[in-house]
């Protein structure tokens, strides 16, 4: 097991202040517990208890910067990541752009992201939440032929970043979640239920176990679509996805090195007048919301799209240097073995004010989807090329009508984002960048038979 | 046995550990103890942009009682960590009978078969080959606008060791080039994407043209801003010979991993012996060939790589196994017991996936389609094991007209089921080539070669904008 008792911002405070004289050093520790039970068939098919610890060192110097991590906080493996780190800058092209953060004076937003609940409760009682899910999803409708996961997990992580420019901080939150997949009918229609929270007693075990069984069932008897063109409505789950990738051609970093689509657009039209996009990482409602970015400095809330016109973008450091702006307290990293790169944490659409039954009774005829597949194989965010695999209902006479499988969803972002006819009140946060809520779409390419 | 200079824990140790492992009873206990190193470099934007270099070691034991698997891992290979980390995984177990364990011969090779593995290679080479690759894109033509070339090496250690006696050791070597293009044009941007990548050292780089790899990534971008839009709807569909294989990673690999086939989550269950394909289709999954990106000696349980064939002349005639799943049905592992690291349990994966060679010639095929489309490279992809439905996507495709390539079309997914498109298989050529991927099943990724012939599919709805 890890080093529980080491203090994580010591710790890396005391490796940063070893930089030398003209050398810069970051470094990013971390130390998690977390506990996944997945239940089947009445038993727990699977128990696992894990504690992780980690670092990762970035060294600067003479404008080339160098990484290395390591999954041990053991002094002797940090004192060979920062021995690595410093040999990896030697090969970097020098770039004047390229430095750490330094403290910009922006206050943290006062969040609690932490919750005793979840590291303490013990593995049993996790177990039993698994284990009901499992039995209530199969026991709530006799159409439901099988659940072929029912998961309980939980996370509980701690971080600090240290950096000889005098960034000092340390923050931990925790995270736990429940996910039921439900197959009905012969056609094995899956329904996909999803409960989150940061403490143990947010989780909704009913609203996981009706999601799954509503998703799965309604598509029972569902049939190949016909192609043609029509209004798509996008289920909140799916219209989180779609502003993901959206989000992620608003990052700096994409920008700069001309892999966005919306690189030199600032100022311009993107959008629908109705569409307000911003990422506020200070929101708490947002699952993945935080008081520091992965450089150590606040996070903020930054407007993305106002009024369908292009406001700017995300910046950690260095892009923002190479932009010829300042951080925007948007870098993000993948954990200790990671760098951090400019993105977003927490997009969401301003709501508007329809339910999803106005919003079909509007659109009248259409397609409904509640879920795509292949949004990493179709969607470009820098062509803004958009093709997806899709399922939902057919919309017929304003309300949701015959299941559909097996078609096509395309168009361009660029246009979709000007297509945008609807947008729902009725806002979801789940797990990820991006909240999501009901919003349709006019004109898309539907592909089948 | 004396401990050796090649064993990561001592297997007097990992008898002590698998007895503790099984203190309060069990079925079968396993620790599995990894070294990885690795490093990584990105030229991007006309410089090195960065140079990363990682480290993790550490063990994870799991003990399975009935239906249950108890897990817990740990970065302390010290005797003390081991024994917590057996502990907790042992949580799971109640009052049964305590045992001990004692090991079989050895099996696996401790030395790997790369002549160059990355951490004996100057750092300077990597980014000299980065660099090559960075002049070669740009020199493709003026409209393009970014280039990206990422390298990348690791070394991966391990020991498993379990109560069924086995004791094996492997040293994986694994190294890949990648170079993605973005091309500007008054169209607006496309991207383009090659790779290369195999269990093997460096000296992959001397039989790859490197040059000409990252010519294809910026030619797929350039040729793309003069494209048009795909067609939406139904039409046939020719796969180039190694432009991804992933069509049958994706119909029906994943439906042919015992665990989906236990759990009746897999439209291949209980379909043994049944035509589940065109008689054209012969699939194998094999972890043995040589260098292939998805190769290994033993798998992550222990189990040696095998060559397992899947479909015979469109008859389904096996699964692929991992130990756990193997035991309860009293047969053999067929070696696809992986994981991405020690932080995870193995569960069932492919290795090397590939449809064999048929007769027929990849020109010929062409020039007998009237209409349709050519894809000469695919994406990723993506498939609901369930109900057999999957996506896959197209990164360089051409529509065919008149029996003849005509004009490239713009990036979309194809969407099909997997027993339906796989029968609609009409033709395959000669012609095999592999091609290399990043597998995702359950939030683990593990290398996977995937590899077919050109072949033909009679009809499949292609996701465009344009009318089909």
């Amino acid at each position: 097991m890890p080093e529980t008792s080491v203090d994580l911002a010591r710790l890396a405070r005391s490796v940063a202040e070893q930089a030398g004289s003209g050398e810069e050093i970051e470094v990013y520790a971390s130390r998690s517990v977390e506990t996944d039970v997945r239940a089947y068939d009445g038993e727990i098919e699977v128990l696992s208890q894990a504690a992780s610890a980690g670092i990762g060192v970035r060294v600067v110097v003479g404008g080339r910067q160098g990484f290395a991590s390591a999954g041990s906080l053991d002094a002797a493996v940090v004192a060979e990541t920062v021995r690595e780190a410093r040999d990896n800058a030697v090969f970097a092209t020098p770039d004047d752009h390229v430095g750490l953060a330094r403290p910009d004076g922006v206050a943290p937003a006062g969040l609690e992201l932490w919750d005793d609940s979840v590291p303490s409760t013990p593995p049993e009682r996790k177990a039993e939440l698994a284990l009901e899910l499992e039995r209530r999803t199969r026991a709530a409708d006799p159409r439901i032929r099988q659940v072929s996961s029912a998961d309980y997990g939980d996370l509980a992580v701690e971080t600090a970043v240290a950096t000889s420019t005098g960034v000092l901080v340390g923050s931990r939150r925790t995270v736990c979640s429940l996910a039921v997949s439900a197959l009905a009918g012969d056609g094995g229609h899956t329904g996909v239920g999803i409960s989150a929270g940061r403490r143990l007693e947010d989780l909704d075990l009913e609203r996981a176990v009706a999601d799954a069984v509503l998703r799965s069932t309604r598509l029972i008897g569902a049939s190949k679509g016909r192609s043609g063109r029509c209004t798509v409505v996008f289920d909140p789950r799916v219209t989180a996805t779609l502003l993901a990738v959206v989000a992620s051609a608003l990052s700096g970093e994409s920008v700069t090195k001309n892999r966005s689509m919306f690189a030199g657009r600032v100022g311009e039209d993107v959008a629908a007048p109705s569409v307000a996009l911003v990422d506020d990482p200070t929101d708490p409602r947002a699952f993945s919301s935080a008081a520091f970015d992965g450089e150590g400095l606040a996070c903020r809330r930054n407007a993305l799209i106002s009024g369908g016109v292009l406001q700017g973008f995300v910046f950690d450091t260095v892009a923002a240097r190479r932009a010829g702006t300042v951080s925007t307290g948007s870098a993000v990293r993948g954990g200790y073995a990671s760098t951090p790169v400019a993105g977003c944490r927490a997009v969401q659409l301003a709501p508007g004010h329809q339910s999803a039954e106005e919003i079909l009774a509007a659109v009248g005829e259409g397609l409904f989807v509640q879920s795509v597949t292949g949004v990493h194989s179709g969607v470009s965010a820098v062509s803004g090329d958009f093709s997806v695999g899709a399922e939902g209902l057919w919309i017929r006479g304003g309300s949701l009508d015959a299941p559909v499988r097996e078609v096509t969803v395309a168009s361009t972002l660029q246009r979709m984002l000007h297509s945008i006819s609807h947008i729902g009140a009725d806002v979801e946060w789940l797990p990820g960048l991006a909240a999501g809520q009901t919003i349709a779409i006019a004109d898309m390419a539907v592909g089948g038979e | 046995m004396a401990a050796q200079p090649d064993m990561l824990v001592d297997p007097d140790l990992a008898q002590r550990v698998l007895a503790r492992a099984l203190r309060r009873g069990g079925d079968f206990a396993e620790v599995f103890a990894e070294d990885r190193r690795a490093t990584s470099a990105v030229f991007d934007d006309g410089r090195v942009e960065e140079l990363a270099s990682s480290r993790d070691r550490g063990a994870g034991i799991r003990v399975v009682v009935g239906e249950t698997t108890g897990f817990a891992h740990t970065a302390d290979l010290s005797e003390a960590g081991l024994l917590a980390a057996a502990e907790a995984a042992a949580s799971v177990a109640r009052d049964g009978e305590s045992r001990t364990v004692a090991f079989g011969d050895r099996k696996g090779v401790a030395v790997s078969g790369a002549l160059r593995p990355g951490d004996s290679v100057p750092k300077a080479d990597k980014i000299a080959l980065l660099a090559r690759s960075d002049d070669a894109a740009r020199s493709a033509g003026s409209a393009v606008a970014q280039v990206s070339a990422s390298y990348g090496d690791s070394r991966r250690r391990f020991l498993v060791a379990n109560s069924d006696g086995v004791l094996a050791v492997d040293d994986q070597v694994r190294s890949r080039l990648a170079v993605s293009v973005v091309a500007v044009g008054d169209t607006g941007r496309q991207t383009g994407f090659e790779s290369v990548a195999a269990t093997s050292g460096f000296e992959l780089f001397d039989r790859t043209d490197v040059a000409e790899l990252a010519w294809a990534a910026a030619r797929r971008a350039l040729g793309k801003l003069a494209a048009r839009p795909a067609p939406s709807g139904a039409v046939p569909v020719v796969l180039a010979s190694g432009s991804g294989g992933i069509l049958f990673h994706e119909a029906c690999g994943h439906g042919l991993e015992a665990d989906h086939v236990a759990k009746d989550t897999s439209v291949y269950a209980g379909r043994m012996g049944e035509l589940v394909a065109s008689p054209l289709v012969t699939l194998v999954d094999d972890g043995t060939v040589g260098g292939e990106w998805g190769a290994f000696a033993v798998d992550d349980e222990g189990h040696p790589a095998g060559r397992t064939v899947l479909i015979e002349r469109g008859v389904l005639v096996d699964y692929m196994w991992d130990g756990v799943r193997a035991r309860k049905e009293r047969r053999s592992s067929s070696g696809n017991g992986r994981r991405q690291s020690y932080r995870h349990l193995p569960m069932v994966r492919m290795t090397n996936t590939f449809l064999l060679d048929g007769a027929d010639d990849p020109d010929g095929i062409v020039s007998r389609t009237p209409h349709g489309v050519y894809v000469a490279k695919l994406g990723g992809g993506q498939v609901n094991t369930a109900t057999g439905d999957f996506v896959f996507g197209t990164t360089e495709a051409y529509l065919i007209e008149d029996g003849h390539l005509t004009e490239p079309l713009r990036d979309a997914n194809l969407i099909g089921n997997g027993p339906e498109v796989l029968s609609r298989i009409d033709a395959v050529a000669g012609d095999f080539a592999m091609t290399p991927g990043t597998c995702g099943k359950d939030g683990q990724s593990v290398p996977v070669g995937c590899g077919q012939p050109t072949l033909r599919i009679s009809s499949v709805t292609i996701g465009g904008t344009a009318g089909a």
